[in-house]
């Protein structure tokens, strides 16, 4: 502290010492509470309706009823658990195929080249659109009387297809419209990794006399496998949660047959379309714990990968 | 989790410099290249191009598949959404709570972030990047009775409040990643020169971090815009923002295909107008912590 002993320290000078001497913590805890307060409270509120049977209104009384909840969203082979199936081959599906194709056009795009600053632009404008809004523009493509996609299947020769309104169809078309908008976070996550790669390893893999495919798969992928998990992360979390295209597209229940009824879309509906508290919160809690446990497996995996 | 917080920001990296000249590619592929690249642009580019161009057609010519590229535009989509059905004050409220909620999260967020970045503070940050993991269904139900009590509901306040839970895991990620590349030399410097660590923060590292501001408040701004669930469930008649005026649009029996793609270029325009002028940002924003070795 350059701060200098006088013998009567103002006021000012006597804050400014203290705030400066907890500058750690007089700096970090509004954010923290902030969060802290809106994610405890809730939470703990949700833990506790989920042992209780409240329903129609949280102030309405209702009765403890322990685990039963829980036992019946666990055996429910109805709603819940092909809710949790949808879930998983929305997020994984999508997933796999935004890493494929945005593996490829990083790849595309990394040497530099002319017109590059006009292929990125294209490509971030997906990104930023409104997800709603895109809902509603891959909606009128995809109607089945009037939408471009079968007028242009009717050009091939291919015979018209329901799209999102079909009981099968309506989940990989939604997977396509979650690949169109994310594909370019992607590419650039793994365009930002792979610039940062030195070029030494890919040449002196050259010189050995390594081909493309060779250089790119023993050399430029396991280099960018921090980069790769990163991103699986960043963007598993949020397509385990995808909301707003799945609600746009298909409104409540994901649909008349619940075709793409993901836990979130099941949980919300349970919460505000159906009110039952109890069941929604029991649905979220278990939600929550599913998130985090991928979570551990991608970060403790990660460590153990490392030492 | 400690494990994904960002290095340093891309930003700064530059591109790298081929250390020596590269074997010339085959001619192959050059055009494989070019033809792969202009599919791609067009796969990212084209359902947008169709959505601005239905906004231009009658509900009459958007059913004629005659008039997919030849018909007579006309503005009456766009007319009908701003003058008659109040887009402006739609317009008006997302951007409003999209301001308001990135001002007050820079403020609490990046001296938390710069906490977080010196004093390496993981299991705070952590703490902070939950409400980025959180499903937010499962604190709606609670928020909307806590803040309902409170007689907030329908307000602009819960409306910021919600926005900024969004915003604030995002801006403390970019900004711990971007006060983690900033040298400490500088701050020491100033103390040297009689600064407090305040001051320091404030005159030093502060007015070099405008490009990480930058990063974090257009992204946090976006995110605002864009966002759905959260104003679906806790916004009122008079606050209601863009995306969720554009969901009712189709609530009702028949569906206005011509406006309600003109709503949707409505709210889909600004995002990209700013992204178009602020892409350096908005890159280095999404890839941070993208390239931590």
């Amino acid at each position: 502290m350059t701060t200098m002993v006088t013998t009567k320290p103002s006021m000012w000078k006597n804050y400014s010492t203290w705030a400066n001497r907890h500058r750690k913590w007089l700096f970090a805890s509004p954010a923290m509470i902030f969060v802290g307060l809106l994610i405890a409270v809730p939470l703990g509120w949700t833990l506790y309706l989920s042992v209780t049977d409240s329903e129609g209104s949280v102030r309405a009384a209702s009765n403890l009823v322990g685990f039963s909840n829980y036992l019946e969203v666990l055996t429910d082979t109805e709603r819940f658990w092909p809710a949790v199936m949808r879930t998983f081959v929305f997020t994984g599906g999508a997933l796999a195929i935004e890493l494929v194709l945005g593996m490829c056009i990083a790849l595309l795009l990394w040497r530099p080249f002319r017109g590059e600053k006009w292929v990125r632009v294209a490509i971030l404008l997906p990104l930023v659109a409104t997800p709603v809004a895109v809902g509603m523009m891959w909606r009128l493509i995809f109607d089945p009387n009037i939408g471009f996609a079968n007028q242009v299947l009717s050009w091939i020769g291919i015979p018209a297809q329901p799209w999102l309104s079909g009981q099968y169809t309506a989940l990989p078309t939604l997977m396509f419209v979650d690949i169109w908008q994310w594909t370019p976070m992607v590419v650039l996550m793994l365009l930002a990794g792979l610039t940062s790669l030195s070029d030494e390893p890919d040449e002196a893999a050259r010189i050995d006399g390594a081909n493309s495919w060779q250089r790119f798969w023993f050399v430029t992928l396991p280099l960018m496998r921090a980069t790769v998990i990163v991103t699986i992360v960043l963007r598993g979390i949020d397509a385990l949660k995808t909301f707003d295209i799945l609600y746009a597209t298909k409104g409540k229940g994901g649909g008349s047959f619940h075709e793409v009824e993901t836990l979130n879309i099941y949980a919300f509906g349970l919460s505000f379309d159906y009110n039952d508290y109890g069941i929604a919160s029991t649905v979220l809690i278990l939600f929550f714990l599913l998130i985090i446990a991928i979570m551990w497996v991608l970060t403790y995996r990660r460590k153990a990968n490392r030492s | 989790m400690t494990t994904t917080l960002p290095a340093r920001p891309v930003i700064e990296t530059p591109r790298p410099v081929p250390t020596a000249p590269r074997r010339r590619k085959p001619r192959a592929y050059k055009i494989f290249r070019v033809v792969a690249l202009t599919l791609t642009v067009l796969l990212f580019i084209a359902p947008l191009v169709w959505m601005f161009i239905a906004s231009l057609k009658t509900n009459v010519d958007i059913y004629d598949a005659s008039k997919t590229v030849f018909f007579t535009p006309t503005l009456d989509n766009y007319d009908n959404v701003l003058s008659r059905n109040n887009y402006f004050g739609f317009i008006f409220n997302s951007f409003w709570v999209a301001l308001l909620s990135t001002l007050f999260s820079l403020l609490i967020g990046v001296p938390a972030a710069y906490a977080m970045s010196r004093f390496a503070m993981h299991r705070s940050a952590l703490v902070v990047l939950m409400a980025r993991i959180i499903p937010g269904v499962s604190l709606l139900v609670p928020w909307y009775f806590i803040f309902a009590n409170m007689r907030m509901v329908g307000g602009f306040g819960v409306l910021i409040l919600s926005h900024m839970f969004v915003a604030l895991p995002l801006i403390v990620y970019i900004m711990i990643s971007y006060f983690d590349s900033t040298p400490l030399e500088l701050e020491e410097q100033a103390q040297v020169d009689g600064l407090t660590h305040i001051g320091a923060f404030l005159r030093i590292t502060l007015p070099l971090s405008v490009p990480g501001l930058a990063t974090a408040g257009i992204l946090s701004f976006i995110f605002s815009w864009n966002n759905f669930m959260f104003a679906l469930v806790l916004s009122g008649a008079n606050t209601k923002t863009l995306p969720v005026a554009i969901f009712n649009f189709v609530s009702y029996a028949s569906i206005d295909w011509g406006s309600l793609m003109a709503a949707a270029v409505v709210v889909t325009v600004p995002i990209m107008v700013i992204a178009l002028f602020t892409q350096k940002y908005i890159v280095s924003g999404l890839t941070a912590g993208a390239t931590k070795g």
